[in-house]
């Protein structure tokens, strides 16, 4: 076992970090949360840059116009972009992380060449299509309905969690096709354009208060037979096929703000005083943090055993649902001290009398939704109980 | 970057853990239990036997010693291994014989409330540990009285009366450099016995039948063993991280690595023990079920080179 980071590791780190320095200074500032326009234009800019640089798809195959990076040297990108405070992937997420990955397997030559590119030069932003009002940990009980209709498959139903979808090109779309048949084998996996005829897009309102998530209801929408990908009635095994390109770099980005919001948390503690003196002298306080911290650098060093496992093995195992379970319990505690540490500054959202209680408070609500989206807390604890502990199922 | 077991470390790791199991079978622990914990010293030098003392002079690595020393903690064997692992180490050639397994050396931390040594009947020396120096005493001029019902009945302990004198051995670096890898060897065995009572726990879920079922289909049951499951990877990850840094292997501040990994580890072991002894339900509570020992070991191991609490402190402090 080796910690270190080889001498082509290193050159990959060098050259990226010099390419960051040099084009950062171009990138303009962040646009405001709610500027849908401009956080397009913004996020698909960057993914423009990554192209022209070699970037783009860092963890995609070569041959489909990705960089074909180690699991090492994807961990290393997401570390570096994010030091160096570089855009995130925004809402390219679907397309270079899902439905891509998911094309590059299953797609066919034509549909392959349409889309693979103009997701990797941020012509096309994507959306995904998965979950229902009455399908969420059970995705496979899905209702969203798809007749064939000659050339074409006719849709009524409704999705939900839809982040992006009033921006985004494309959606993959999984829909009922056969009701007659267990629920898994009676699904099958379309590309929808954005701009079909017969779809209504609504905001769906996130207790942050933002609106990236939205509903979208279906009244015979129209997508031809040849936007399928795999067989008619074979998408939930599509679908599946995405998880397998999981190689342990999920949450690198989000780990690293982590880590950075528990350093913002030890300078606050050491400025603001109770009882006479600094927060950070409560000894409860104190331990609590550290604890925390020490916790923080076990799951990045999870995430190295995670990354390392699939470079040798081409899976991650076990270790992504532990590190997502520990992951979404530490960072609500993170979210708990931040409160405790600001008391009644974390009344508000935006910093108020010099603190930066807006972050922290930001931070803490979005931790509220760590353990929920992409598979509960609960559901993933079912997983590594059945599957890695060999328990039997609840039925 | 590599972060995961060699070929070689996987054979070694299995080698050992296949001879624990032949040499030291979970249910021979009642029997040490009925000798009040005494070590069999045939047995020891079966350990010396497989190398574990010379791990380090045979050229393994703290990295490699970390995997041996999880499968010890694994199979709950007794006795000052790690104090006798460090004295072959670094004492090779004040406290000879350590190594094949001749010398059974064991430690004791000058602490507060008391100072407590463990195995003292069965000790040939006694190295006492404090703040920056370690000394040698010699196991029968210490004035002690004995603790006639131990938490852990395979760690008989004594109450140290007195603690000074003795000849100073070591200091500073020898002193630091011990206590780090103290500290990690112990939590590779708080991994170890975290596993064990997972496995024990499971074990027990998939076969005990209450209303019509396996509780193990219980999500209540599957929630608590999965929760297990991610304390004690976590924990492992921290560990082998720890001794990797250790070996020279990594960039990590020393001193913060391996009080993550003790913290974390004893957290663990006491999760893992306390839930398995839950998953038992009443069969759990019983001297009879090994679940309880886990548990035992857990606190009797948190106390070993500064319990959890204290390397949390130690890292705020540093931060």
């Amino acid at each position: 076992m080796d910690l270190r980071y080889t001498e082509q590791e290193q050159t990959f780190r060098a050259e990226l970090r010099a390419w960051l320095a040099d084009v950062l200074t171009s990138v303009a500032p962040e646009p405001h949360r709610d500027d849908w326009r401009g956080r397009r234009a913004w996020d698909t800019g960057w993914q423009r840059m990554l192209f022209d640089a070699g970037y783009a798809g860092i963890n995609w195959p070569k041959e489909y116009g990705g960089r074909g990076a180690t699991p090492t040297e994807h961990l290393i990108f997401l570390e570096e972009t994010e030091r160096m405070r570089a855009p995130y992937v925004g809402m390219n997420f679907v397309g270079l992380l899902h439905a891509g990955p998911t094309l590059v397997v299953e797609a066919s030559p034509e549909q392959k060449a349409h889309h693979l590119p103009a997701i990797l030069k941020g012509e096309h932003v994507w959306c995904q299509g998965f979950s229902e009002p009455n399908a969420g940990s059970d995705l496979a009980s899905l209702q969203c309905r798809a007749i064939r209709d000659g050339d074409d498959y006719v849709i009524t139903g409704q999705k939900i969690w839809t982040s992006f979808a009033h921006i985004a090109d494309y959606c993959e779309m999984l829909v009922r096709t056969d009701t007659e048949v267990p629920k898994h084998r009676g699904i099958t996996w379309l590309i929808l354009p954005m701009n079909s005829k017969g779809m209504d897009i609504r905001p769906l309102r996130t207790m942050e208060g933002s609106t990236e998530f939205c509903e979208v209801f279906f009244d015979e929408v129209r997508v031809p037979v040849a936007n399928r990908v795999g067989d008619e009635n074979d998408g939930w095994r599509v679908a599946m096929v995405t998880l397998s390109f999981e190689r342990g770099t999920a949450f690198v980005s989000e780990m690293l703000q982590s880590m950075e919001l528990v350093r913002d948390l030890v300078d606050l503690a050491k400025k603001v005083t109770r009882h006479q003196a600094t927060a950070w002298e409560d000894t409860g306080l104190r331990r609590d943090i550290a604890h925390l911290s020490g916790e923080l650098d076990a799951l990045w060093s999870l995430t190295k055993r995670n990354i390392s496992q699939a470079q040798r093995t081409g899976f991650v195992g076990v270790g992504g649902n532990v590190f997502k379970l520990a992951y979404s319990e530490l960072r609500q505690r993170l979210g708990e001290l931040s409160l405790r540490l600001l008391d009644r500054a974390s009344l508000s959202l935006e910093d108020v009398h010099e603190l930066p209680t807006g972050k922290h408070i930001h931070g803490r609500i979005h931790a509220l939704s760590i353990g929920i989206a992409a598979g509960t807390s609960q559901v993933q604890r079912n997983i590594v109980a059945e599957r890695t502990l060999g328990m039997p199922k609840d039925q | 970057m590599d972060f995961w077991r060699t070929e070689d470390q996987e054979a070694l790791q299995d080698g050992i853990r296949t001879f624990c199991q032949g040499r030291f079978p979970i249910e021979s622990l009642q029997l040490i239990e009925a000798t009040g914990g005494r070590l069999d010293r045939t047995a020891w030098k079966d350990l010396a036997g497989m190398g574990v003392f010379s791990l380090r002079h045979d050229g393994f690595s703290i990295t490699d010693s970390v995997l041996v020393f999880e499968e010890l903690g694994r199979a709950l064997i007794p006795g000052p291994l790690t104090a006798t692992y460090l004295a072959a180490t670094h004492l090779a050639s004040i406290l000879r014989g350590t190594d094949s397994g001749e010398r059974i050396v064991g430690l004791a931390q000058i602490a507060e409330p008391v100072t407590m040594i463990e195995h003292l009947l069965d000790l040939d020396s006694l190295l006492i540990l404090g703040p920056d120096s370690i000394a040698l005493v010699d196991p029968n001029s210490v004035p002690t009285q004995i603790v006639s019902r131990p938490l852990d009945p395979l760690t008989p302990v004594h109450v140290a009366l007195a603690t000074s004198g003795g000849e100073i051995i070591a200091t500073g670096d020898v002193v630091r450099q011990w206590c780090r890898e103290g500290a990690v060897m112990t939590a590779a065995m708080q991994v170890g016995a975290s596993f064990a009572a997972i496995d024990l726990a499971v074990e027990y879920a998939k076969g005990r039948e209450q209303f019509g079922r396996p509780i193990g289909a219980f999500q209540a049951v599957k929630h608590m063993a999965a929760d297990m499951l991610v304390k004690a990877e976590v924990a492992r990850a921290a560990t082998y991280a720890a001794a990797v840094n250790l070996d020279g292997n990594g960039d990590d501040a020393l001193d913060r690595v391996v009080s993550v990994a003790k913290m974390l580890a004893g957290d663990s072991a006491l999760f893992c023990g306390k839930t398995g002894i839950q998953i038992h339900g009443g069969m759990g509570f019983t001297w009879e079920v090994n679940a309880q020992r886990y548990w035992k070991r857990a606190v009797v191991l948190d106390t070993h080179y500064g319990n959890s609490e204290m390397h949390a402190d130690a890292l705020a402090d540093s931060m």
